[in-house]
C-alpha cells in the first residue's frame, strides 16, 4: 500500500498506546513514593514538637481536636490543640494508643462499618458519614446523642451507643447490634478521635458550623 | 447438553463460566432489591440481614458475575482468535470449580456468619469489611489462584497460535488486572494508607484494565457480527488502550482528593479523570459508519447486503457503547471536579453514578456475550430478537436509568441540604434523608428496580428457551 499515512498505521498506535501507558504509570508510582512518605503517620514526638503531619501518631488522642479554617489554605483543617481527657486519661503511651487504634481499625472492618457508613467520603451512604464524626457537635456536652446516652463524656457516649445502638434509636433507621464488646468500643472511639485529626483537604465543608435553617424552619 | 455445537472445550468451559454469571447477576439484582426496600422501610429484615449485609452481597455479586462473565468472554473467543484449543484447558476447568466453591462459601459466611470480633481471624475467615474487597483473606489467595491460572492460559495460548491485536490487549490487559488485586490484599492501621491502595484495586479496575477489556470484547465482536474489518477495529482498539490508560490510570487522582492525600491530586485528578470519556464511544462510530457505508455499496453494485447476525447481542454492544459513554462518562464527570466532590463525594451522587456506569460500560458488553454463547453453543447463523429478549433488554434500560435518575436526584437532595446547608454532621445527614424529595427518589429508585428485576427474569427465560427457536437462521 503506498502513500499510507502513520494515522491509519496499527503499529503507531500500539506503540503510542504501550508509551503512554508506561509514562501514565511510572509518573504514578512515582507520585505514589511522594504520596506514600506524606501519609505515613506520625509519632508521638511529632504531636511533642509540634510537627504537623498529614496523618498524626495514635497518641493524638490525648490531644483536643477542632476543626478550624485554615486562611492560608482556604478551607478547614483539624488542629490539634491542648491536652485532654480521653476514657480519664491524658497520658495513653504511645505503644498503648497504638494498640487501641489497632483495635479500632480491626473493628471498623470486622463489623463492615464501610458498608453502611462512609469513612473519609468512601463506603456506602445508609448512614452518616463518619470522617469527623469526633468532632460532631451532637456528641458534645450540650449534644442530643450525648444527653441520650446518659452520659458525662463524649466518649463515653460514644462508646456506649456501639455497644447498644438499637436502644438508642434516633431515627427510624437505626444501626443493628453488631455484638461490639466494651473493650471494641473504646477501640474504634480512638480510630474516630485519630481519623478526625487526618487532614482531609477540607472535607467536609464546613462540618458542625452550620445550624438550623431547613425547609424554612 | 443435547445437541451441543461446540467442539472447543474451551468454548465449552466458557458457558459454564457465563451460566454461573447468569446466577450471581440475579443474586446481585435481588440483594439490590433487598437494600432498595430498606431505605424506604428501614425495619425490613433488621438485624436479620442488615443494610450493610444485603449491600456487601449486592456489590460483590456485582464484582463476582463481571469477572466470570470476562473470564468466560476470554475462554469464548480465544479459539476463534487464535486458531487454536486453549493450552491448559483442563486446569482451567478445575479452577472454575475452585472458583465456584469459595463463591459460595464467601457468600454463606457473609450471610449467616456476618460480623467477627475485632481480630485477625475475622480479617482471615469472615470479613475484611473492605468496601468491594470485603472477601477474607484465604478467599483472596483462592482468587489470585485462579486468575494467574487464567492468566497463564491465556498468555500460552496466545503464544502459541495467532496472537492477534486484540489477544496482545487481552493479555497485557488481564496480568494487569490480576496483579492489581494484590494491592488489596494487607491490613493497615493507617486508614489513609489503606483507602490509597484499595483505590488501586477498585479505580484501577473499573476506570483502566476493566473499560480496556471491554474495549478488546467490543472489537471481537463487531468483527464476529457484522463482519468489521480486523485492521480498522484494531487500530481503534490500540487508541482506546492508549487513551483510557493515558486518561485513567492517573485519573486514580479524583479518589485522592480527601482521603489524606496531598493537594497535588486535585489538579492531577480532575485533569485526567475529565479526559477519561472521550475514547468511549470512538470505535464504535467508525464501525457503524464503515458498515454503513459497506452497505451501500454492496447495495449499489446489487448484492446481497450484510446482515446483523446476532440481533440481541447487538442491541446490547450498541446499549455497552452509549451506556458506558453516558454513565461512566457524563455521570462520572458530574461530580469529578474537587471544586463538585467537596460537596458530592459520599453521596448518592456517587451511588447513580455506579449504578449507570456499571450497567453501562459492564453488565450490558457482558450480556451481549452469553447472547453470543447461546448462538455458538445452538449452532445458529442469524440470531433474531425474540419478545422475552426485547423485553429484557428494555425492562432492564429503562429500570437502571430510572435508578439513576431516581438516585441522582436523592444526591441533589443531599448534596444540598445534607452538606451545603447543614454541614455534614450527623443531624444533617438525616435532615437530608428525610427530606421529601429524598424519600420520593428512594420510592422511584425501589420501583425501578423492581422493573429492572422484572427485565432480569424476561432474560433469564430468553436464555434458556432462544436457542432451540425456530425463527433463527441455522
Amino acid at each position: 500500500m503506498a502513500n499510507k499515512s502513520v494515522w491509519s498505521d496499527n503499529r503507531f498506535w500500539q506503540r503510542t498506546a504501550a508509551w503512554v501507558t508506561g509514562f501514565a504509570a511510572v509518573l504514578l508510582i512515582w507520585l505514589t513514593f511522594d504520596t506514600s512518605a506524606q501519609i505515613s503517620m506520625g509519632t508521638d514526638a511529632d504531636l511533642k514538637d509540634g510537627v504537623t503531619k498529614r496523618v498524626p501518631g495514635p497518641t493524638v488522642i490525648n490531644y483536643k481536636i477542632t476543626y478550624e479554617m485554615s486562611t492560608k489554605r482556604g478551607h478547614e483543617v483539624p488542629v490539634i490543640g491542648e491536652k485532654e481527657k480521653f476514657f480519664g486519661r491524658d497520658d495513653w503511651s504511645e505503644e498503648e494508643a497504638a494498640e487501641l487504634l489497632h483495635l479500632g481499625k480491626l473493628g471498623s472492618q470486622a463489623k463492615n462499618c464501610m458498608d453502611c457508613h462512609t469513612l473519609l467520603g468512601n463506603g456506602a451512604y445508609y448512614a452518616p458519614d463518619l470522617t469527623k464524626a469526633w468532632l460532631d457537635p451532637a456528641w458534645g456536652p450540650e449534644g442530643s446523642l450525648q444527653a441520650m446516652t446518659g452520659k458525662n463524656t463524649k466518649e463515653e457516649a460514644m462508646a456506649e451507643f456501639l455497644q447498644h445502638p438499637s436502644q438508642y434509636p434516633t431515627h427510624e433507621r437505626m444501626m443493628p447490634n453488631l455484638g461490639i464488646t466494651e473493650k471494641e468500643a473504646i477501640g474504634l472511639v480512638a480510630f474516630l478521635k485519630h481519623m478526625s485529626s487526618i487532614d482531609t483537604n477540607g472535607f467536609p465543608r464546613n462540618f458542625g458550623k452550620m445550624q438550623g435553617a431547613v425547609h424554612g424552619k | 447438553m443435547a445437541n451441543n455445537h461446540l467442539t472447543s472445550e474451551s468454548k465449552q468451559l466458557a458457558t459454564w463460566y457465563f451460566s454461573f454469571a447468569a446466577i450471581i447477576f440475579g443474586a446481585q439484582l435481588l440483594f439490590g432489591l433487598v437494600a432498595a426496600i430498606q431505605y424506604v422501610m428501614p425495619g425490613f429484615l433488621f438485624e436479620i440481614i442488615d443494610f450493610s449485609i444485603a449491600r456487601i452481597l449486592h456489590i460483590n455479586s456485582l464484582v463476582v458475575w463481571m469477572v466470570f462473565a470476562m473470564f468466560g468472554s476470554v475462554y469464548w473467543l480465544l479459539p476463534d482468535e487464535t486458531g487454536i484449543e486453549t493450552v491448559g484447558i483442563k486446569i482451567g476447568k478445575l479452577l472454575y470449580w475452585v472458583f465456584v466453591a469459595a463463591i459460595v462459601i464467601v457468600v454463606l459466611v457473609y450471610l449467616f456468619i456476618q460480623v467477627g470480633p475485632a481480630d485477625e481471624t475475622t480479617i482471615w475467615f469472615i470479613t475484611e469489611g473492605r468496601e468491594y474487597i470485603e472477601a477474607p483473606r484465604w478467599a483472596d489467595i483462592g482468587i489470585v489462584i485462579v486468575a494467574l491460572g487464567f492468566v497463564a492460559n491465556l498468555f500460552l495460548t496466545g503464544m502459541k497460535g495467532k496472537q492477534t491485536g486484540i489477544v496482545t490487549v487481552l493479555m497485557a490487559d488481564m496480568i494487569a488486572f490480576a496483579g492489581l488485586y494484590l494491592a488489596g490484599m494487607f491490613f493497615t492501621d493507617n486508614i489513609t494508607v489503606d483507602q490509597y491502595w484499595w483505590w488501586w484495586v477498585i479505580h484501577l479496575w473499573v476506570e483502566a484494565t476493566w473499560e480496556v477489556f471491554v474495549g478488546a470484547i467490543a472489537a471481537y465482536g463487531l468483527i464476529k457480527m457484522i463482519g468489521a474489518r480486523r485492521q480498522v477495529v484494531e487500530m481503534w482498539l490500540w487508541i482506546e488502550v492508549a487513551m483510557l490508560f493515558g486518561s485513567g490510570i492517573l485519573g486514580m487522582g479524583h479518589h485522592y482528593f480527601w482521603i489524606g492525600t496531598p493537594e497535588y491530586w486535585w489538579e492531577i485528578g480532575a485533569l485526567f479523570s475529565a479526559l477519561e470519556p472521550l475514547p468511549l464511544v470512538a470505535m464504535f462510530i467508525h464501525v457503524l459508519y464503515d458498515w454503513g457505508k459497506q452497505q451501500g455499496e454492496q447495495n449499489a453494485l446489487g448484492e446481497k447486503v450484510s446482515v446483523i447476525n446476532n440481533k440481541p447481542a447487538f442491541t446490547w454492544f450498541v446499549l455497552q457503547a452509549f451506556g458506558n459513554f453516558l454513565g461512566a462518562g457524563v455521570w462520572g464527570f458530574f461530580h469529578t471536579l474537587p471544586q463538585v466532590n467537596l460537596y458530592t463525594h459520599g453521596t448518592q451522587f456517587t451511588s447513580a453514578h455506579g449504578h449507570l456506569a456499571f450497567f453501562g460500560a459492564y453488565a450490558t458488553i457482558l450480556i451481549g456475550m452469553m447472547y453470543m454463547a447461546i448462538q455458538g453453543t445452538n449452532g445458529i447463523k442469524v440470531m433474531k430478537h425474540t419478545k422475552a429478549s426485547i423485553w429484557a433488554v428494555s425492562l432492564i434500560t429503562i429500570g437502571v436509568m430510572g435508578m439513576t435518575v431516581a438516585l441522582t436526584i436523592a444526591g441533589y437532595v443531599q448534596v444540598l441540604v445534607s452538606r451545603a446547608q447543614m454541614g455534614a454532621t450527623w443531624a444533617g445527614y438525616f435532615d437530608g434523608q428525610s427530606g421529601m424529595w429524598f424519600a420520593q427518589a428512594m420510592d422511584w429508585r425501589l420501583l425501578m428496580g423492581a422493573v429492572t428485576f422484572a427485565g432480569f427474569l424476561f432474560l433469564i427465560k430468553d436464555f434458556l428457551s432462544t436457542g432451540k427457536d425456530a425463527a433463527h437462521q441455522r
